[in-house]
């Protein structure tokens, strides 16, 4: 048990009669980084708030490095540092104001407090603004910040809930080097994400969460296994062509391609020369080709192979396609 | 640090951070400086001449009364600043710190105290522009009179602090605050004797706190006879407070963002 600074065990949690949590388990390995990934009303941010003290199971238990999330809660809250999916920082204090009145909650005492602002401010690139009023800031500086105020007292245990939730690309990918650069040091991580690739990216273990229940647990390798991994999609010029071509690619596939109107698909275990490959193929065979391209897993790709049903946010793949 | 201290030393950081933002919210000091004035101007100059109040000038009967009504208005800042913290997940945030819990309201209400004393220099200094004068007060009732103004402004912030916490946003805080406790300053003798009302009303504006601690002010300041109202208003005052501060409490403890 020693190793794992998170054990989740049979969480259950109801808002009157919507079930939130329906029996979740789930550990995290100390200083690893475990993706809790699934939609929007999946029970992430319930089971976030369960082991950040913030709300109180209906039955299971919590404990992080070793104390209980309910009967443990105040001396819990030291060992803990918490950024949600909304920047909870004070708009009218300044970036330096924010995290030196943090640092002061978590008792650092002033001197301190002021000190470690100051270098959280530098780690973050934030001293330039330090000074300026946090709603002048973009909204990747304030999850910056927010970051920032989690990690004042140098918790070992970080939850980060939907980091980057409505940021840009641009700051996705700033919010995700910041990330891996303080998992690096050896802080547990525990991340919420809708997103598979972000998942993929920043986590060692990642646990599928849908309708309050674990759905699947893996490493992302194993997960986009299940889901079936990278896919070629061929749209042929001549439906005709489709037999002939699915015969090219088929030792490109771990799979039979599959064959739907004009377009044949076929999982590939190798994104590098995949494209290259298949063209050479498909010439030699003598098909011709409208359109080729790879297309990652998604999300929904994920919630279609493990529950039959497409996440339901609509937009949930759309980052995830501009960020692959 | 024993946990009183800590407690202390966390209520003074967040009340130092309520402060702070005034400044750069210039807005929020119309409020503490320019509606009282707007008050008193309008009750002395636009409706004192049709108003009569025997044996006294309309402006010394008014003053302690719209005091009252302004300090006790005083904590909606309370209620706006904690609706924000709360829709902006501030409050997540301090709920999972190693901090005391009380400390986020308590340094509400506290900061509320320094406003209060703003607004009451404020409405001193317009009351006596527009020529209230204390009549046979000792300094002993004067200080009284303003100890129990602070009283009642402290226990409003914590009904402010319960309006705050149950609010959706800080829009709805100010609309509930202000449909809650302005009919309820009108419904008593803040502005005008209770003794003209209709049968009904009447009764009501009689046992209005608001009724309490206005005639208490008069009693002290103005010495009217004091009957039980002086000490009646303090009772009020740590009543109110006894009440609202538990449930403001109780209900932070469970609050959830958005």
């Amino acid at each position: 048990m020693t190793d794992h600074a998170i054990v989740v065990e049979g969480l259950k949690k109801s808002y009157g009669s919507v079930e939130a949590l329906r029996g979740v388990d789930f550990a995290a390995r100390t200083g690893s980084v475990l993706g809790l990934l699934g939609p929007n009303g999946a029970g992430k941010t319930t089971a976030v708030r369960i082991l950040a003290t913030l709300l109180e199971p209906d039955a299971g238990s919590a404990r992080v490095v070793g104390l209980d999330a309910v009967r443990d809660a105040a001396k819990l809250r030291a060992k803990i540092g918490l950024a949600g999916q909304y920047a909870a920082v004070d708009e009218n204090l300044t970036g330096f104001e924010n995290l030196e009145m943090v640092g002061r909650l978590y008792h650092l005492g002033r001197d301190q407090a002021r000190i470690r602002a100051d270098e959280l401010l530098e780690r973050f690139e934030l001293t330039e603004a330090a000074k300026r009023p946090v709603k002048t800031y973009s909204g990747g500086m304030r999850r910056r910040l927010d970051l920032g105020a989690a990690l004042v007292a140098s918790p070992p245990v970080l939850f980060l809930d939907e980091p980057t939730t409505g940021l840009d690309p641009r700051s996705r990918l700033g919010m995700w080097e910041t990330i891996e650069a303080r998992t690096a040091e050896g802080t547990t991580v525990l991340l919420t994400t809708q997103y598979l690739d972000e998942a993929d990216r920043l986590a060692d273990q990642i646990v599928v969460i849908d309708h309050g229940s674990v759905i699947a647990e893996g490493t992302s390798d194993e997960l986009k296994d299940r889901v079936g991994g990278e896919r070629l999609e061929v749209e042929l010029e001549d439906v005709g062509d489709a037999e002939r071509a699915a015969a090219a690619l088929a030792e490109m596939s771990y799979e039979r391609p599959s064959l739907d109107e004009h377009t044949v698909r076929a999982p590939v275990r190798n994104r590098s020369g995949a494209i290259a490959e298949a063209v050479r193929r498909l010439d030699e065979a003598h098909v011709g080709i409208e359109d080729i391209a790879l297309r990652r897993p998604t999300l929904d790709d994920v919630f279609i192979s493990l529950t039959g049903h497409a996440a339901e946010e609509s937009s949930d793949d759309a980052p995830a396609k501009v960020a692959a | 640090m024993s946990s009183l201290a800590l407690t202390l030393s966390d209520t003074l950081v967040l009340a130092r951070r309520n402060l702070m933002r005034i400044p750069r919210q210039p807005d929020l000091l119309i409020a503490y400086t320019i509606q009282p004035v707007m008050f008193v101007l309008l009750f002395v100059y636009v409706f004192g001449g049709a108003i009569r109040t025997p044996g006294f000038d309309y402006v010394d009967f008014l003053m302690p009364g719209i005091i009252v009504q302004s300090i006790a208005f005083g904590g909606f800042v309370t209620a706006l600043g904690l609706s924000e913290d709360v829709q902006k997940g501030l409050i997540d945030r301090f709920r999972s710190l190693p901090m005391s819990r009380a400390a986020v309201l308590i340094g509400r209400t506290f900061s509320d105290v320094v406003l209060n004393c703003l607004s009451l220099v404020v409405l001193f200094a317009v009351g006596f522009a527009a020529g209230f004068n204390f009549v046979d007060a000792s300094a002993g009732e004067i200080a009284l009179g303003i100890l129990l103004l602070l009283l009642l402004g402290y226990a409003f912030s914590w009904v402010f602090a319960l309006v705050g916490l149950f609010s959706s946003s800080p829009e709805t805080a100010n609309s509930i605050g202000f449909t809650l406790l302005f009919p309820l300053t009108f419904a008593s003798s803040v502005f005008v004797p209770a003794n003209t009302m209709p049968d009904g009303l009447r009764q009501f504006a009689e046992v209005n706190p608001f009724t309490t601690v206005s005639d208490a002010m008069r009693s002290l300041w103005l010495g009217t006879p004091a009957n039980t109202d002086v000490w009646m208003a303090f009772v009020w005052c740590f009543v109110l407070t006894a009440i609202f501060a538990s449930l403001a409490v109780a209900r932070y403890r469970t609050v959830a963002a958005k």
